[in-house]
C-alpha cells in the first residue's frame, strides 16, 4: 500500500429535505484496497457511493483523488477520473445487445466489431463468460452483472464501486465474481464494495466502514471481526437469530401434481412437470439460479397463470382455474418478487395499496363501497408491526427505499393470515436487521399451522428458515429434502439439476 | 365498368406519389417515438408545414424554398409540443392532440389568402435518356427530387439506428430513460431534437400535398394523413423499411380506389374510400404479430430526479 490514498473523502455531507443522509462522513482507500461500505437501508450507502460517482452533490466536505481535489459535477467526469460504478440496480436496456449497452457507457466507444473483440478478451482475461452479441432482456441476473461489470473495465478504472453485487447471485456466480474482483485488486484497482452479506464481506473485504443513521460508527478489519459483531455496529442493537419451536407437520394443504404450464412471457421459463406436497406448518423453501422458473411458479400458485384442473389442488379443491382474488378469499395469499410494479403500484399510496390485497379479508370494503378509515388502519398496522421507516400511510410506494417497502409488501400478507403464504424473494436488499425480523415472522406463520413456499436466491435464508428444501432448474422442481444437514455441494447439484436424467435445454 | 381504362405505368408512378407524404410523415414520427416520446400530433405539424411551404411557394416563386419553410414551420410547432411534455412535463397524449387541433386552426387562419391560387410547379428530376427506358423510365424516372429524398430519407434512418452512435443513444433514451440519465446522456435534450426532427418532417410531407399532390390549398387538405403515420409506425413495428412498404401499400390502394372509381366499377364509392386504410392496417397487423418492438419508454414522462 502506497503512503497518498487513492481516494479520500472527509468531512462529506448531504442533506435532502427531512433526512440527513450522510453527516461528516470521512474515508480514505488505498490502491488496490477492498473496502467494505457496510449499514442498513437507509444509511445513507448509497448516497456516499452517488456523492463519489458524480450523480449527488454534496452539501460540505471534499474528496481528494491521489491528493488532488476531486470533484466530480456528473458521472462522465468521475469516471474520466477512473471511477466505476456497477449498480445495485442494473442501468442496462433490455431491447439492446450486450455490446451496444457497453457502448453506451463508454466515452469513445470504439467501432462495433473492434469492441465486442475487446469484450471477449476481457470476459477471458477475467473468467466472465458473456457473448457480445446477445440481447440483455435474455441474460439471467449475474450475465447481466457481468455486462455491467466488463463495461466498467473495459474503462480500466482505479475505483470499482460495487452496490450489492450479489444479492442475486448464486453461490457459483458469488465464486466467480470474488475470483475476478481478487485479481483485479491484485492489479491494483481499489473496490469499494456494499453488501449485506457479512459473511461475504469477511472473506472478500481489507477493511470496513460502517455506518449507522448517515455517521461513521466505526472501521473494522472483518476478516477479524465476527458478522455478528459487524451487524450490531450496524444497527446498533442485539441481533436475534430466528427460532422456533420443533413441531410437527399437519395434513396437506397444497398439492402440486405434475404442473406444467408455459410462461406468459417471452423471456421466460416454462414449469415443467413440478409435483410436490405442502403441509400445514411446514415451509418449503426453493431455490435455484433466477429465471428457472421463480417467476412462473410464484405466478401459477397466486392464480396469476391458471393452469388446467386438477394439477394444483388447495385443501382438496381443484383451483387451477380460479383467479387471484377467488384464491385470496380462500386464504392463499403471495408476495411476489418485483416490488414495484407488481407487488405494489409505486405511485398509489401505502393505504392504498393495503386495500389493494387486504380489502377482502380484512373487510375494508362493503358491497363495493371502500373503508379508507380501516385501510388506512391496517397500513399504519402494517407500518408499526414491521417497523417500516416511512413518515406516514398517505406516502407513495415509490418514494420508500427497497428494503422498507420489502418490509410493507411482506408484512401486509403476514398480517392478513393466510392459510397458505407463496413469497419470493422476501429478505432481497433488506438490511440485517429487518431480514431477521421478516424471517420471524415467517416463522411465526408456520408455527400457526400456515403452509408457506419461500422462494429465495439466499441459500443461508432458505437453510435458515425451511424444513425442506428443492430446486428449480429449467422449470423443474427437484425432490424435496429435509433442509437440515443438506451440504453446499448437494445443494450446488440440485441447483444444477443432477437431480433427473434429461439433459439441460438453453 | 373499364378496366382497361386503367394505365399500369401511370398508376405506379401515381402511387409513389400518393405515398410521399406519408413516408415523411412516418419516419419522422418514427424517430420521435424512437426516442420513447409520442407526438399525436403528426396532423397538425402536416397541415401547419402545408400551408407553411405553399404561402411561401407562392410568394418567392420558388417551391424548394416553399418545402424548406414547411419543415422550419413544423419544426417550430413540434417546439411547442415539445416545451409542454419536456420543460412542464404535461401528459403527451393530451399535449399532441391538441397540437392537431391548433395545427389544425392555425393553418385556417393563415391560408385565407391563398384558397383557388395555384403554386409553383417543382420540376421533375431530368434523367436524361434513361428517363426514356421503356416501363422503368416513367414509373421510377419522371419525379421531383423531393419524392427521392423521402426514400433517401428512410434508407438514412434505418442506417442512423442501426450502425451509428447517435442512433445507438437515441434508441437508448426510448429504451430506458433512467438508464441512460444514469450514464449522463441529456435525456430531454436528445428528445427534444427528436421532436423537431419529427416536426420537420410532418412539414415537409404536408407540404407536397399541397405543392405536387393536389395541388392548390383548402382547408384541413391534409384528410387524415397524419393518423395514418400513427399507425403505420405502430404496424410497422418501428423499422424503417416496414414502414416504407406500408407506405406504398397504402399509396398503391388509394391510387387503385381512384382508379376504380374513374372506372366506373360497381361498389358503393364509400367502400372504396375506405379501402386504403383497411387493408393498411389488415396487412400490417398480420406483419407485426411477431413481438412487438415498441420502445420501452414510449409514452412516459422523464423527470431527472437523482
Amino acid at each position: 500500500m502506497t503512503d497518498t490514498p487513492l481516494l479520500d473523502l472527509s468531512g462529506l455531507t448531504k442533506a435532502y429535505p427531512g433526512v440527513i443522509a450522510n453527516d461528516d462522513v470521512s474515508l480514505s482507500i488505498a490502491p488496490g484496497e477492498v473496502h467494505a461500505l457496510l449499514g442498513e437501508n437507509g444509511a445513507g450507502k448509497s448516497t456516499l457511493v452517488k456523492m463519489i460517482y458524480g450523480l449527488v452533490k454534496p452539501d460540505a466536505g471534499t474528496m481528494h483523488m491521489f491528493g488532488a481535489p476531486f470533484t466530480p459535477s456528473e458521472p462522465r467526469a468521475a469516471r474520466a477520473s477512473g471511477v466505476g460504478m456497477v449498480f445495485q440496480h442494473f442501468s442496462l436496456f433490455d431491447a439492446l445487445s450486450v455490446a451496444e449497452n457497453i457502448a453506451l457507457g463508454m466515452e469513445d466507444a470504439p467501432k462495433m466489431g473492434a469492441l465486442s473483440q475487446q469484450i471477449r478478451d476481457v470476459s477471458d482475461t477475467y473468467g466472465l463468460p458473456l457473448a457480445p452479441d446477445r440481447v440483455v432482456g435474455d441474460l439471467s441476473a449475474g450475465e447481466r452483472q457481468r455486462v455491467e461489470i466488463i463495461r466498467c473495465l473495459l474503462q480500466q478504472p482505479k475505483l470499482l464501486i460495487m452496490d450489492e453485487p450479489t444479492s442475486v447471485l448464486t453461490p457459483q456466480e458469488v465464486e466467480i465474481l470474488f475470483k475476478t474482483l481478487r485479481k483485479l485488486s491484485a492489479e491494483g484497482t481499489a473496490i469499494l464494495y456494499i453488501s449485506h452479506k457479512l459473511e461475504e464481506i469477511r472473506a472478500l473485504c481489507d477493511s470496513a466502514t460502517i455506518l449507522r443513521l448517515g455517521k461513521v460508527v466505526g472501521h473494522c478489519t472483518p476478516a477479524e471481526t465476527s458478522a455478528r459483531d459487524m451487524a450490531e455496529m450496524m444497527v446498533g442493537k442485539l441481533l436475534q437469530t430466528p427460532t422456533r419451536a420443533g413441531k410437527s407437520p399437519g395434513e396437506v394443504v397444497l398439492e402440486l401434481a405434475n404442473l406444467s404450464v408455459s410462461s406468459p412471457n417471452a423471456f421466460g421459463m416454462p414449469l415443467r412437470g413440478i409435483s410436490v406436497e405442502v403441509r400445514r406448518g411446514e415451509v418449503l423453501g426453493i431455490g435455484g439460479v433466477a429465471g428457472n422458473g421463480q417467476d412462473e411458479l410464484l405466478a401459477a400458485l397466486s392464480g396469476e397463470m391458471l393452469s388446467t384442473p386438477g394439477m394444483i389442488r388447495f385443501e382438496g379443491q381443484n383451483i387451477g382455474l380460479l383467479g387471484p382474488t377467488p384464491r385470496r378469499a380462500m386464504g392463499i395469499l403471495s408476495a411476489p418478487e418485483e416490488r414495484l410494479g407488481h407487488a405494489a403500484a409505486p405511485d398509489m399510496s401505502l393505504t392504498e395499496n393495503a386495500m389493494l390485497t387486504a380489502a377482502a379479508r380484512e373487510g375494508l370494503e362493503s358491497g363495493g363501497i371502500l373503508n379508507w378509515g380501516k385501510a388506512r388502519g391496517f397500513a399504519e398496522k402494517i407500518i408499526e408491526t414491521f417497523d417500516v421507516r416511512t413518515p406516514g400511510p398517505s406516502n407513495a410506494a415509490r418514494s420508500l427505499s427497497g428494503g422498507n417497502l420489502q418490509k410493507f409488501v411482506i408484512g401486509r400478507e403476514v398480517l392478513q393470515r393466510p392459510d397458505l403464504l407463496v413469497v419470493n424473494q422476501p429478505t432481497w436488499g433488506v438490511d440485517a436487521s429487518a431480514a431477521a425480523s421478516i424471517r420471524q415472522s415467517l416463522l411465526d406463520l408456520a408455527q400457526n399451522g400456515t403452509a408457506l413456499v419461500v422462494i429465495s436466491q439466499d441459500l443461508d435464508e432458505l437453510m435458515e428458515i425451511s424444513d425442506r428444501f428443492a430446486a428449480l432448474n429449467e422449470g423443474r422442481l427437484s425432490e424435496p429434502r429435509p433442509a437440515q444437514g443438506l451440504t453446499v455441494e448437494e445443494i450446488g447439484l440440485m441447483m444444477g439439476g443432477a437431480h433427473g436424467m434429461e439433459v439441460a435445454h438453453v | 365498368m373499364d378496366l382497361s381504362a386503367i394505365n399500369p405505368v401511370l398508376f405506379v408512378a401515381g402511387f409513389l406519389v400518393a405515398a410521399t407524404p406519408l413516408i415523411f410523415a412516418a419516419i419522422g414520427e418514427l424517430v420521435v417515438e424512437k426516442s420513447g416520446t409520442l407526438n399525436l400530433g403528426v396532423e397538425g405539424m402536416m397541415i401547419t408545414g402545408a400551408i407553411c411551404g405553399f404561402a411561401t411557394a407562392v410568394e418567392t416563386g420558388s417551391p424548394i424554398l416553399g418545402f424548406a419553410a414547411a419543415a422550419l414551420g413544423g419544426a417550430l410547432l413540434s417546439l411547442l409540443f415539445a416545451f409542454l411534455t419536456q420543460i412542464t412535463l404535461a401528459n403527451q397524449v393530451a399535449s399532441g392532440l391538441a397540437l392537431t387541433l391548433f395545427g389544425l386552426g392555425l393553418s385556417a387562419l393563415l391560408g385565407q389568402s391563398y384558397v383557388g391560387i395555384k403554386p409553383p410547379r417543382l420540376n421533375d428530376i431530368n434523367f436524361g435518356p434513361l428517363a426514356d427506358i421503356p416501363v422503368i423510365g416513367p414509373i421510377l424516372l419522371t419525379h421531383d427530387i423531393i419524392l427521392y429524398l423521402g426514400i433517401a430519407l428512410v434508407a438514412a434512418t434505418w442506417a442512423v439506428l442501426k450502425f451509428t452512435r447517435a442512433g445507438l443513444i437515441l434508441r437508448a433514451v426510448g429504451e430506458s430513460h433512467d438508464a441512460a440519465h444514469a450514464l449522463g446522456y441529456k435525456v430531454v435534450r436528445i428528445r427534444t431534437l427528436a421532436i423537431m426532427f419529427g416536426g420537420a418532417c410532418a412539414g415537409i410531407g404536408g407540404a407536397y400535398i399541397s405543392l405536387i399532390r393536389v395541388p392548390q390549398w383548402t382547408e384541413g387538405m391534409t384528410a387524415g394523413v397524419g393518423w395514418i403515420a400513427l399507425a403505420l409506425v405502430v404496424f410497422a413495428s418501428w423499422k424503417p423499411w416496414r414502414l416504407l412498404l406500408g407506405a406504398y401499400l397504402f399509396g398503391g390502394i388509394t391510387q387503385l380506389q381512384l382508379n376504380l372509381q374513374g372506372a366506373g366499377v360497381a361498389i358503393p364509392v364509400e367502400y372504396l374510400a375506405m379501402s386504403p386504410y383497411l387493408i393498411t392496417i389488415i396487412v400490417l397487423v398480420i406483419l407485426s404479430r411477431d413481438k412487438s418492438a415498441a420502445p420501452a419508454c414510449l409514452g412516459r414522462t422523464f423527470h431527472a430526479s437523482s
